[in-house]
């Protein structure tokens, strides 16, 4: 059984998963594939709900066409928790892009990258992993607060001043 | 050198608390192995053939003499009383028990110290020359810019799952002695030209390394001004972490990636990256820049004599000592001073090892004669970086008296070796004791001597730890039906003409290797045209066909092969 994590708590997830053949449910939060937002784009935006995009760790966004400004949410998958590649796309989404909407982790999401995913801009995360629940309840987070680099946490950047500064309080 | 302050003390105590908790939970079996694997590898605990190895960060291989006597401390203490010194220029102690890596850990805390990613999928201990700020050729010290790139890269969340490791290399002289052209990226100090005139920079080499599929690095970057080393650091970096092969641990290297892409195309990706980067919220500001600077201020040193009365009867006169001083002494950039090397390559002892009295007695040289500094090579060697010519003699004696007075610095008994099947798991064939016989077989100073400068490199297999492939020499073991067999490489050269060495032939049981040493070895000075052309000069103007010829007999033609064959 999965839960999600946010803000340092565990919340309701309002958004629905759609599949790509699946028909698209009125007045619902819904995540659909980055494929499905590209070629039925008015159809998403005419539901008038918070529309998230789940994409797969080779996603390549394309700033001038994916008008990423209207999405809600973007979910990133972590096939496994050693495949580093999500952390990339959430700094290039953070960074470069400015993408200011809930960045998601999913899949294999444990307890020891969740510090690491905050800090590259992950918000919210997709928990399924019994003993990563049970900490997360007990609110404990094993983390090294000091930080040598000025990498994205969540949304608020930290001051350019090569780390230095013990950013997790931030959020807390 | 750089001394922590208090943040520094906090980030290596919060990380040893971090790693405290995750092993209480490995234990307590809510971390499985898988889950737990990458992070005490991040943390420099590696599983072995027969216990967990701790590898020891010495941040591009520079140590005060207050860390040497803690790492014999610790060596004695939850060891075996000796550690190996590697080519990453990092302290292995190879007899590690899980339950006491956390006190180890906070042991070497209290020293400045760390394990933070020596081992794992991530961007390891920044190597660097050995006579990095005392070397007559240098254009700036790259200790600063090593020590920059350890900080960003300590605990850098976005790569800490990289498709494979990841080894950055840095010099800031004229000569490479740092073999930046094998290394994941290679960073050499350069003077600005054209529109750079009066600038440093760096000239950045991208995709070089070793194991099965060597190559040497590419240029990546004529240019980079310094003050952007860390955002194009991160713009490479990322390309590498997006796109590097996952799906083949033997082709995750960046090596394969730029290979694959060609060097052009791959430029143009980190270009593309780096270009959209917020370079001001990643390069480090100017001010952190002064700061780190300041710990790495020359020596204020008076120029002395170069020439020293004593020393000079004494060369005269003990032939042991002008050996050593010809071939372990360098030239120092301030006059009257020296750098002194301290072989770890004793004929017939394990390449790189020292036990506790030993580090206790180089500490107390670096405090008593060396300005309290000493370097770790990546030739598996110790450095005492700043002697006055007048305590040269004093040092060599006590030295002696420790079993350290080798004066063999790059010659054919200073042999590099990975610790190979005595110890490693992914070893097919013992480094140690083939590196043992050859040393023993060329024990006698006047032969190595007049062999000359001869790098002779060994790897227990084809992961390359032991750098067969950038020798002069190199020796490769492999598993032939069983049997521990030894592949020879002729021509490779770790420095400013770096080449990866070519297969001379069927490989040789262990104890035909020093016999075929021998035979290459009276190739070469026969062939030679005079003592001044070395060793790897001679190979590459006469090239494999007299060395091939002298070691497996007159080669046929391939009719008379045939012919031979049916």
């Amino acid at each position: 059984m999965s839960k999600l994590w946010k803000n340092s708590r565990f919340v309701n997830d309002t958004f629905v998963v759609v599949d790509d053949a699946a028909p698209l449910p009125q007045a619902t939060p819904v995540i659909v594939s980055l494929k499905r937002w590209r070629e039925s784009r008015g159809e998403l935006l005419a539901l008038k709900a918070p529309i998230g995009v789940a994409v797969d760790a080779t996603a390549e966004f394309d700033v001038a066409t994916d008008d990423l400004g209207k999405l809600a949410l973007i979910a990133i998958p972590f096939a496994k928790f050693t495949d580093g590649r999500g952390y990339s796309l959430a700094r290039r989404l953070r960074d470069t892009l400015t993408f200011e909407g809930e960045v998601r982790a999913t899949g294999e999401v444990l307890i020891d990258q969740i510090p690491l995913m905050l800090r590259c801009g992950f918000d919210s995360f997709v928990v399924s992993h019994a003993p990563t629940l049970r900490t997360l309840e007990a609110g404990h987070l094993s983390v090294v607060r000091e930080v040598y680099q000025t990498a994205v946490y969540g949304r608020a950047r930290t001051t350019p001043s090569f780390g230095r500064v013990p950013v997790l309080e931030a959020a807390e | 050198m750089y001394r922590y302050d208090e943040f520094d003390h906090a980030f290596v105590n919060s990380r040893v608390a971090q790693f405290r908790d995750q092993v209480g939970r490995r234990l307590a079996g809510d971390l499985t192995e898988d889950q737990f694997k990458p992070l005490r590898l991040q943390n420099g605990l590696y599983l072995q053939l027969h216990a967990y190895m701790l590898r020891i960060a010495v941040p591009y291989g520079v140590l005060s003499a207050r860390q040497m006597r803690k790492l014999a401390f610790i060596a004695r203490k939850w060891d075996r009383g000796f550690g190996h010194f590697t080519t990453r220029q990092n302290l292995q102690l190879n007899w590690s028990k899980l339950e006491d890596a956390p006190d180890m850990l906070a042991a070497l805390a209290e020293v400045e110290m760390h394990c933070i990613q020596t081992s794992g999928n991530c961007i390891r201990n920044t190597t660097a020359d050995p006579y990095a700020g005392v070397a007559p050729d240098e254009i700036e010290d790259p200790r600063v810019w090593a020590e920059v790139i350890r900080q960003w890269s300590s605990i850098h969340p976005e790569f800490l799952f990289l498709p494979r490791k990841f080894k950055v290399a840095i010099t800031g002289a004229a000569e490479d002695r740092a073999a930046i052209a094998f290394h994941d990226i290679g960073l050499r100090m350069v003077k600005g030209r054209g529109e750079n005139a009066g600038k440093i920079g760096f000239g950045v080499y991208v995709g070089g390394g070793q194991g099965r599929t060597p190559y040497v690095a590419l240029p990546l970057n004529d240019f980079l001004p310094r003050e952007h080393l860390l955002s194009f650091l991160e713009a490479t970096m990322r390309v590498y972490n997006l796109h590097g092969r996952r799906d083949n641990i033997y082709k995750a290297r960046i090596k394969i990636l730029v290979n694959a892409l060609g060097v052009d195309e791959f430029r143009r990706q980190v270009m593309a990256e780096w270009s959209k980067i917020e370079k001001p919220s990643i390069d480090l500001p100017a001010s952190e820049y002064q700061r780190i600077a300041k710990y790495f201020a020359p020596l204020a040193l008076a120029p002395k004599p170069n020439e020293d009365n004593v020393i000079a009867a004494r060369r005269a006169s003990d032939a042991g000592f002008a050996r050593w001083l010809r071939n372990n002494v360098m030239a120092h950039k301030i006059a009257g001073h020296r750098i002194v090397n301290i072989s770890l390559k004793e004929p017939g002892k394990v390449p790189g090892d020292a036990t506790s009295e030993q580090m206790e007695a180089v500490a107390a040289l670096a405090e008593q004669f060396g300005h309290d500094e000493i370097r770790v090579t990546y030739q598996q060697n110790l450095v005492l970086p700043t002697v006055a010519l007048s305590d040269v003699g004093k040092v060599y004696d006590a030295l002696l008296s420790s079993g350290l007075a080798t004066g063999n610095t790059e010659l054919i008994t200073d042999i590099i070796a990975c610790p190979g099947l005595d110890y490693c798991s992914l070893a097919n064939a013992r480094a140690i004791p083939v590196a043992q016989e050859i040393a023993k077989r060329f024990a006698d100073p006047a032969k190595a001597d007049d062999i000359g400068p001869l790098r002779l490199n060994i790897s227990g297999c084809i992961n390359a730890c032991g750098h067969h492939h950038a020798g002069n020499i190199g020796i490769l073991g492999v598993d032939k039906k069983g049997t521990e067999h030894y592949q020879i490489t002729l021509g490779g050269s770790p420095k400013d003409d770096a080449d990866i060495g070519s297969i001379l032939g069927p490989s040789f049981p262990a104890e035909e290797v020093p016999d075929a040493i021998e035979t290459i070895i009276g190739v070469y000075t026969s062939g030679r045209i005079s003592k001044a052309e070395s060793f790897l000069q001679t190979y590459r103007r006469l090239g494999a066909k007299p060395f091939k010829e002298a070691l497996y007999g007159p080669s046929k033609s391939s009719t008379q092969r045939i012919v031979e064959e049916v």
